[in-house]
C-alpha cells in the first residue's frame, strides 16, 4: 500500500514538473527566435557548438588577454577569426542587422556586448573594408589635406603643443 | 650611458643606483643564459624575430626607432597620413572636431629663435622603458609589452585620461565619439578609449619588421625615420646609433626612450 502510495506521488510530481515544463516553453509569437545561420566559411568550428554557446566568451577573453599583452595572434579562438567566417552574406557583418550572427542571439538573450565598439563587425578584405593599396591611400589622403583647409597651421600648432 | 656611469662614480654608494645595477647584471646574465640554451651559432635575437604565430613576444627585443631629423623634409606629412591610413584614425585635417582629433603622430616645425634655424621632425609615443602613463594608470590598461611597446589595453581603459597628463610628449588622445564600425580589423579602437602610436604592433606580429611611417618615408625618398630592433647588435637602427649622435626628447626625466632623434 504504501508503496503504491509512493508510486503515486512519483507519478502526480513527474506529470506536475511535465506540465510546468510544457508551459515555460517559449509561445509562438513571443521574444523571436535567434536566426543562427551557418557560417559562409568554413565547415567546422573550432570547437564543438555546443561548447562553444556556453564558452565562447571564455576562449575570447583568454585569447584577447593573450593577444593584447603577449602579442600571440594565433588565428584559433581569435574574434577576427570568428568574424571572418560569420559575417552574413547580406550584411557582410556580424552586427550590423538584426539577423546577424552575434546580434541575433545576443538580443534574444537580452546579453549586450561591446565588442563592436572598438572591434571591425567586418572580415578583413571584404568590400565594405577593402585595404586600399597603400599608394593610393596615400595619395587620398594627401588629397584630402590639401582639400580641407578648416584648421590653419598655427590651429594645428595649438592642438599640438 | 655616459651620464649614468659619470654618476655612478660620484655616488658609489646610492642605493637606488646599486639596485639598478644589479637589475641590468640580472638582466644581462638572464639574456646570456637564454643565449647559451640556443644552438651555437644561432644567437637570441634572431629566434625572437621569427616568433612563431603562438609564442609571446620577449624582451630579448626592443622596438625603437632612429628619427633623423636632418632628413625630414618640410611640409612633408607622409609619416602621418601613412599611420593614419594603416591605422584608421582621422587625421586633424579631415576631422570634424580638429581639437578632439587623434594625433597617433604629428609633424613639428621648430625654429631657433636665435639662428633661426628651422628643424623638422614627427612626434609620437616615445616608447620610454620606464613610461609615466604606464605609473599613473588606475586600472593597469596602460602596459608596456615586452619588446618594449607601449600600449593601451582598451579592454581596461576607463577613458580616464591621467596617461595625457603623465605622458611627457603629449602622445596619446582620447576617442571622443562612436566610430560606428570604421575601424580596421587589425585595429580596433573605440570611444572612450586612450590611445596613441603602437610602433604598427599589429605589423610587427605579422612579423612585416617596419612600421607604416617609416615604410611612407623610404617610399617617399627621405628615409629619415628607421624602425628596428635595438637590442640586436648588428640590426641597422644599432648600427646607425652607435654612429650618430642623438638625443632623447626631454632626456632628463631619464624615461630610456624607444624613439631617439637625430639633428636636434
Amino acid at each position: 500500500m504504501k508503496s503504491l502510495l509512493a508510486l503515486g506521488v512519483v507519478v502526480l510530481t513527474t506529470a506536475a514538473l511535465a506540465w510546468a515544463g510544457s508551459d515555460a516553453q517559449p509561445k509562438a509569437g513571443g521574444a523571436p527566435k535567434p536566426a543562427i545561420t551557418k557560417a559562409v566559411k568554413g565547415e567546422q568550428c573550432v570547437e564543438d557548438t555546443d561548447y562553444m554557446r556556453r564558452n565562447h566568451m571564455k576562449v575570447l577573453n583568454q585569447h584577447r588577454d593573450q593577444t593584447v599583452i603577449e602579442g600571440v595572434r594565433s588565428k584559433k579562438h581569435s574574434l577576427k577569426e570568428c568574424i571572418n567566417c560569420h559575417a552574413s552574406e547580406k550584411t557582410g557583418s556580424v552586427a550590423a542587422a538584426k539577423e546577424d550572427f552575434c546580434v541575433s542571439c545576443h538580443s534574444y538573450a537580452a546579453v549586450k556586448i561591446d565588442c563592436f565598439d572598438c572591434h571591425s563587425t567586418k572580415p578583413q578584405g571584404s568590400a565594405a573594408m577593402h585595404p586600399l593599396n597603400a599608394e593610393t591611400a596615400h595619395y587620398k589622403h594627401q588629397l584630402a589635406a590639401q582639400a580641407t583647409s578648416k584648421v590653419s597651421a598655427e590651429e594645428m600648432a595649438r592642438v599640438a603643443q | 650611458m655616459s651620464e649614468l656611469k659619470s654618476m655612478s662614480d660620484n655616488t658609489p654608494n646610492s642605493p637606488q643606483l646599486e639596485s639598478q645595477q644589479r637589475r641590468r647584471f640580472i638582466g644581462a646574465a638572464t639574456a646570456t643564459a637564454a643565449g647559451l640554451a640556443i644552438a651555437p651559432g644561432v644567437m637570441l635575437y634572431e629566434v625572437a624575430h621569427g616568433r612563431s604565430e603562438d609564442e609571446a613576444v620577449s624582451s630579448a627585443v626592443r622596438w625603437g626607432m632612429l628619427v633623423d631629423a636632418t632628413k625630414c623634409a618640410t611640409g612633408c606629412n607622409d609619416c602621418v597620413s601613412a599611420c593614419s591610413t594603416e591605422n584608421g584614425w582621422t587625421s586633424v585635417a579631415e576631422s570634424k572636431h580638429p581639437k578632439q582629433a587623434p594625433q597617433w603622430i604629428r609633424k613639428l616645425e621648430l625654429q631657433d629663435p636665435l639662428t633661426q634655424m628651422e628643424t623638422n621632425l614627427p612626434m609620437m609615443c616615445q616608447h620610454c622603458a620606464e613610461p609615466p602613463c604606464v605609473d599613473v594608470c588606475p586600472t593597469g590598461a596602460s602596459f608596456k609589452r615586452a619588446d618594449g611597446i607601449v600600449l593601451v589595453n582598451r579592454h581596461t581603459c576607463i577613458g580616464c585620461r591621467y596617461c595625457m597628463m603623465a605622458c611627457p610628449y603629449k602622445a596619446r588622445s582620447l576617442v571622443h565619439e562612436s566610430l560606428n564600425d570604421t575601424q580596421k580589423p587589425d585595429v580596433p579602437r573605440g570611444i572612450g578609449c586612450v590611445e596613441a602610436c603602437t610602433l604598427c604592433v599589429q605589423k610587427i606580429d605579422r612579423g612585416d619588421g617596419n612600421t607604416a611611417c617609416a615604410e611612407a618615408c623610404t617610399a617617399a625618398g627621405h628615409n629619415a625615420l628607421l624602425f628596428g630592433d635595438m637590442n640586436d647588435p648588428e640590426s641597422e637602427i644599432s648600427k646607425r646609433l652607435r654612429e650618430l649622435p642623438t638625443k632623447q626628447v626631454r632626456a632628463d626625466l631619464n624615461l630610456n626612450l624607444g624613439v631617439r632623434y637625430h639633428g636636434i
